[in-house]
């Protein structure tokens, strides 16, 4: 019996075994090499102790990045659970038309940045569409993509992305409320607005850790557009932390980098750690 | 009620509507002749200060030539697609290859330190690219193999995204099937590829789904690893066309959004499903 299950164990291993292989070699060994870097100099490999760690987070542009990030998520975060949540619920009801609308949501997904960005520079810049309607409506023109409002076209860019993402999270979770309940809220003669607060919002607390997980790692996506349109030094208020590893990448200072990969991977950790606590405890 | 109903599914149509329209604005431009193109984006050209571009979406003269005249007569555009081709075809073969059996040993076997393992699984799914970057950079540095499409292809086929995606559809799978089959004396491989194959597909095709939008948009990584510009997939090519070329760009970036576009309209319903089993729930 134990033989079988040595065996058993054998055979399991064998599967994941190719899989791990990789991880390792392509991320896991290298990152424990880019950690003993996070701690030297570039140049003579010699230990530096928190220097690096020092100088980045001195430094004004991992400021400027870190600040337009956390922003960033701050802003986009709710705006897009909510508006998803709320485009779920009233697309709860299975109707052909609201099956089209969904799929309509969800097709950004699968528009091609590199196409994307071609409508984006034909609409924002100086003398661009939405400022030839701004011009009709009798508002002088703006210039989108190189003053504070560079932000919120990013912000809009990663709404329009992933609406529709996490309106199908949102409903996967509705749909797993029991019908039963409603109904007897109903009987009981609950109005339309206390059955959403007192029955929808505890149940969908599971999927929000979801939602929200998977929302901050295609958050970090947005980069994409950012970086097609306005390029390696876009309006300041734009200059995401991705911006910076870039610029790091190409001028190599791989210590600095070193130590922002390090510094990044812990406050993802803290946040995956922090949210699965949060939510194991309901 | 009926009438309410009606009023929030118009309301929801427009804005899916508006959502979807980027790709109607670039479907009209390429098949407007570059001199209507120039006609429309002048202002934005000529940077004169009175003027704005404009659009319609019905071109006054459809016609073809753009998109005959890039895919035919720019060998530069042709190459590059078939560097995205390559590109997506590579990782989505490694995925598969060492992914399905992966997420096959974590869902069906125990195994020393299997816990442990799927957790660091779940952690490097939910990492950016910039917290690996420096790391794939050195590892690949070390195998030689960067500026080949190689450098592309291979931390991404061993990404543990689609392992996490096929592992829930596996688990999905009912124990009294796999177990009859082990009675029958089938061995661990015949089980895997007889049953976990065939009934864990919907799984195998979500994860190739949502790995053929990624892989197809690859941005920062040919960026990274690539220098040599004949290597680079479309997606990184594409916006280097600027708008003084607007009917090739046009034509580009619909020629582009034409494999992503088929393999949305087609797997619609499995990106719905790889959407779902990405929520991070244990």
């Amino acid at each position: 019996m134990r033989k079988r299950r040595k065996k058993q164990e054998l055979t399991g291993l064998l599967f994941v075994l190719p899989s791990l292989v990789g991880v390792l070699a392509f991320v896991l060994a290298p990152f424990a090499d880019v950690i003993r870097r996070s701690f030297a100099s570039a140049i003579t490999e010699e230990w530096v102790g928190l220097k690096n760690y020092q100088d980045v987070l001195v430094n004004n542009a991992f400021r400027l990045a870190c600040w337009n990030t956390f922003r960033f998520s701050v802003i986009c975060l709710p705006a897009l659970l909510g508006i998803s949540l709320l485009i779920g619920v009233l697309l709860q009801e299975k109707t052909r038309a609201g099956e089209a609308i969904k799929t309509a949501f969800l097709f950004p997904m699968a528009i091609p940045v590199a196409s994307v960005v071609l409508v984006w520079r034909t609409l924002f810049e100086k003398q661009g569409l939405l400022n030839g309607i701004w011009n009709g409506l009798g508002l002088s023109p703006v210039e989108w993509m190189d003053s504070p409002t560079a932000f919120w076209v990013l912000v809009g860019s990663y709404l329009w992305k992933n609406l529709g993402y996490d309106i199908v999270l949102w409903m996967a979770g509705l749909s797993g409320i029991s019908s039963a309940i409603y109904e007897a809220a109903r009987i009981d003669g609950a109005g339309e607005w206390t059955i959403f607060r007192r029955i929808t919002l505890p149940c969908l607390l599971p999927t929000l850790f979801t939602v929200s997980v998977l929302s901050i790692l295609n958050s970090f996506k947005v980069f994409r557009e950012a970086y097609l349109v306005a390029g390696d030094y876009p309006h300041r208020s734009m200059y995401l932390l991705q911006h910076l590893f870039n610029n790091w990448f190409r001028d190599l200072s791989f210590d600095r980098m070193a130590a922002g990969a390090v510094l990044v991977c812990l406050v993802i950790l803290c946040l995956i750690g922090i949210m699965r606590r949060g939510f194991d405890k309901e | 009620m009926k009438l309410s109903q009606l009023i929030t599914m118009a309301l929801l149509g427009a804005l899916a509507v508006l959502v979807c329209s980027p790709v109607a604005f670039l479907l009209s431009g390429a098949l407007m002749d570059g001199g209507e193109l120039r006609q429309h984006l002048g202002p934005v050209l000529m940077d004169s200060q009175k003027a704005f571009a404009d659009w319609s979406l019905l071109p006054n003269h459809p016609s073809l030539r753009p998109a005959v005249e890039l895919l035919l007569d720019s060998p530069e555009f042709f190459h590059m697609f078939w560097n995205s081709v390559g590109i997506t075809v590579g990782i989505l073969a490694g995925q598969l290859l060492v992914g399905a059996p992966a997420a096959w040993g974590f869902a069906r076997y125990h195994f020393p330190l299997r816990g442990p393992l799927f957790t660091l699984y779940l952690i490097l799914m939910l990492m950016p690219f910039q917290v690996t970057m420096l790391s794939s950079f050195l590892a690949l540095e070390r195998m030689g193999i960067n500026d080949t499409l190689g450098a592309v292809i291979l931390p991404s086929a061993f990404s543990t995204f689609p392992v996490f995606i096929m592992y829930r559809f596996f688990r999905g799978i009912p124990g009294p099937i796999i177990e009859s089959a082990l009675l029958d004396a089938q061995g661990p491989l015949q089980v895997f590829w007889y049953i976990g194959v065939p009934l864990g597909s919907p799984g195998i095709v979500s994860a190739m789904v949502l790995g053929f939008l990624e892989s197809w948009n690859l941005i920062e990584q040919p960026m990274a690893f690539l220098k040599n510009k004949t290597l680079w997939p479309l997606s990184l090519y594409l916006p280097n066309i600027g708008l003084e070329n607007a009917g090739p760009a046009f034509a580009g970036a619909v020629v582009t959004l034409i494999p992503a576009f088929l393999v949305f309209l087609s797997g619609r319903d499995y990106l719905e499903q790889g959407i779902v089993a990405s929520a991070v729930k244990e």
